[in-house]
């Protein structure tokens, strides 16, 4: 553990830490809706596609944080536009993604610069945020809290109970494509700490582990954002300590035990 | 006085068939209508129009004076029952407060100012034992007493209540029944009831709408639900049976017959 203090007092170590804190708290706020809402599928199309973002954004301006931003929030609209109904939207998310994904590939192959960075789009690279990085995720992360304070209610609504919620005069359609644009925000910043293929690590798991500890929507939110951040947190100290392996090893390691314990618990 | 609903001449066709076909309307304060008829005649639809959920291909609608689905405040809506998933993040009594304040902005807490009425609400339906349980592990007939709480904590005075008696066992089809009526009479709400069974109803009902193929009897009961007039609705051979104050329908496919036709869920959808 003594390495682990002294890498504390460096600066790449605390931005790598408090991006993991903010990424966590901001999937953990969303993570209960995709599960309700059963967004599983989208989150990952949704991943896939930052990733074509990405990895257009590290080609064209050396920045895949920003393409990634970009190529996640144009998904999340258009999944918003197409989806009526699951079945509709799921299946036209696999064609969307698969196509996404292939695009990226391709425009990988013409990268020149570190093969690295593209390994690090996939599985992560929260050791090289950097300070103009870290500016987005808290941005990111203020975005999301905020608009998550603001319409959790309706939200809420619109998820469990679609026909009487719009009755209620919840505009539950809007709601839905304001919720993927969260969403796409959400897993952006998660694939900053575990990439864009291990992003469910962070964004579904902890609302599906939380929900076998209550029933209760505020009480399973903030069990969820708990859960998100002792796997977010935890995997990059656990990193830290052992420091030859990638943190995203150890957060959707930490992630799953928590959900392996929640599921041995008698349902409640 | 005006009426609280309002349909005209409504028409609403499903490619060629035609699922209302000029159907007439209205339904006034402290009135209780049951809209009967077999299976795929119209009534979910006719229930969506007035929810604002199905335009008309023709005709008019109107809830209070106005077209319906803007802000439907005092609108009490029981939905056709479905079963709730069983890892849903809700307790019965998060299901009903999100009748009170589902709408506004914020987050779901339980707060201070709406508990009274939540309680009071749950009371009502007897749901206490099982409120604060997860909802997707209640029985459906608690879901539907959930519902039917979560219809009435917004003091509604128009209720739309979609076959509300559906997987609830007969002690509690009467109860259920006694509420809604309850309201109708304290808040003289006016009640728009879909079922495909007459008799928990029939003595609390003003009028009946008979739909067969979109097409409608509208009076009351005595008078629609008759031999003749049936027959004359079908255009086929319909007897009504009268059997120790129950009412049978006799003859004609997916009639009221108590107990036909019970898991029918999802038609027009």
């Amino acid at each position: 553990m003594t390495g682990v203090t002294l890498y504390l007092a460096e600066p790449f170590a605390q931005r790598a830490l408090l991006a993991g804190a903010l990424v966590a708290i901001t999937c953990g706020l969303v993570a209960p809706f995709v599960v309700i809402r059963g967004l599983s599928f989208a989150v990952h199309g949704t991943s896939e596609l930052a990733f074509t973002g990405a990895a257009a954004g590290l080609v064209l301006a050396d920045d895949p944080l920003l393409g990634a931003l970009a190529g996640a929030v144009l998904v999340a609209v258009v999944i918003g536009a197409l989806g009526v109904q699951e079945r509709e939207r799921d299946a036209a998310i696999g064609v969307i993604l698969a196509f996404g994904l292939g695009l990226g590939v391709w425009i990988l192959s013409g990268y020149r610069g570190f093969s690295s960075a593209a390994t690090n789009i996939l599985f992560g690279n929260i050791f090289g945020v950097g300070p103009r990085q870290l500016g987005v995720l808290v941005l990111i992360a203020v975005v999301v809290a905020s608009v998550m304070a603001g319409l959790a209610r309706p939200l809420l609504f619109a998820s469990v109970d679609p026909d009487v919620a719009r009755i209620r005069g919840v505009p539950e359609r809007a709601l839905g494509v304001v919720f993927l644009v969260v969403l796409a925000l959400a897993v952006t910043a998660a694939a900053q700490v575990v990439g864009t293929l291990l992003v469910l690590s962070l964004a579904i798991a902890p609302a599906a582990s939380a929900r076998r500890w209550s029933a209760v929507p505020m009480v399973v939110i903030a069990v969820s954002v708990a859960f998100a951040f002792v796997a977010g947190v935890g995997g990059i100290l656990a990193a830290l300590a052992v420091g030859t392996v990638k943190p995203s090893v150890f957060v959707t390691s930490i992630s799953f035990a928590i959900y392996l314990i929640s599921r041995l618990r008698r349902e409640r | 006085m005006n009426p609280i609903v309002r349909i005209r001449d409504a028409t609403v066709r499903f490619g060629r068939r035609m699922v209302l076909d000029g159907l007439d309307l209205e339904v006034g304060a402290g009135e209780f209508v049951a809209v009967l008829g077999p299976n795929g005649a119209g009534k979910t639809t006719l229930l969506e129009v007035m929810l604002g959920r199905r335009p008309l291909d023709a005709g008019t609608v109107e809830i209070d004076g106005a077209p319906p689905g803007r802000r439907a405040t005092g609108i009490g809506y029981i939905p056709q029952h479905r079963r709730f998933a069983t890892d849903l993040p809700l307790r019965g009594r998060d299901l009903v407060r999100l009748g009170v304040d589902g709408a506004r902005p914020g987050l779901p807490l339980d707060r201070r100012s709406t508990r009274p009425r939540v309680d009071r609400a749950i009371a009502l339906v007897g749901a206490d034992e099982f409120a604060d349980r997860p909802l997707g592990l209640c029985s459906g007939g608690e879901q539907q007493r959930l519902r039917i709480a979560q219809a009435l904590v917004g003091d509604p005075h128009l209720l739309l209540c979609d076959e509300p008696l559906l997987s609830l066992d007969p002690a509690h089809q009467t109860a259920v029944t006694a509420l809604i009526e309850r309201q109708r009479r304290e808040r003289d709400a006016a009640v728009v009831f879909v079922t495909h069974e007459i008799n928990p109803v029939l003595p609390f009902v003003d009028r009946v709408c008979y739909l067969v193929d979109g097409r409608a009897a509208v009076g009351p009961p005595d008078v629609v639900l008759t031999g003749a007039r049936l027959s004359e609705l079908y255009g086929a051979p319909v007897d009504v049976l009268d059997v120790h104050g129950r009412i049978v329908v006799l003859g004609a496919e997916g009639a009221t017959e108590p107990h036909a036709h019970h898991h029918h869920e999802g038609e027009h959808r």
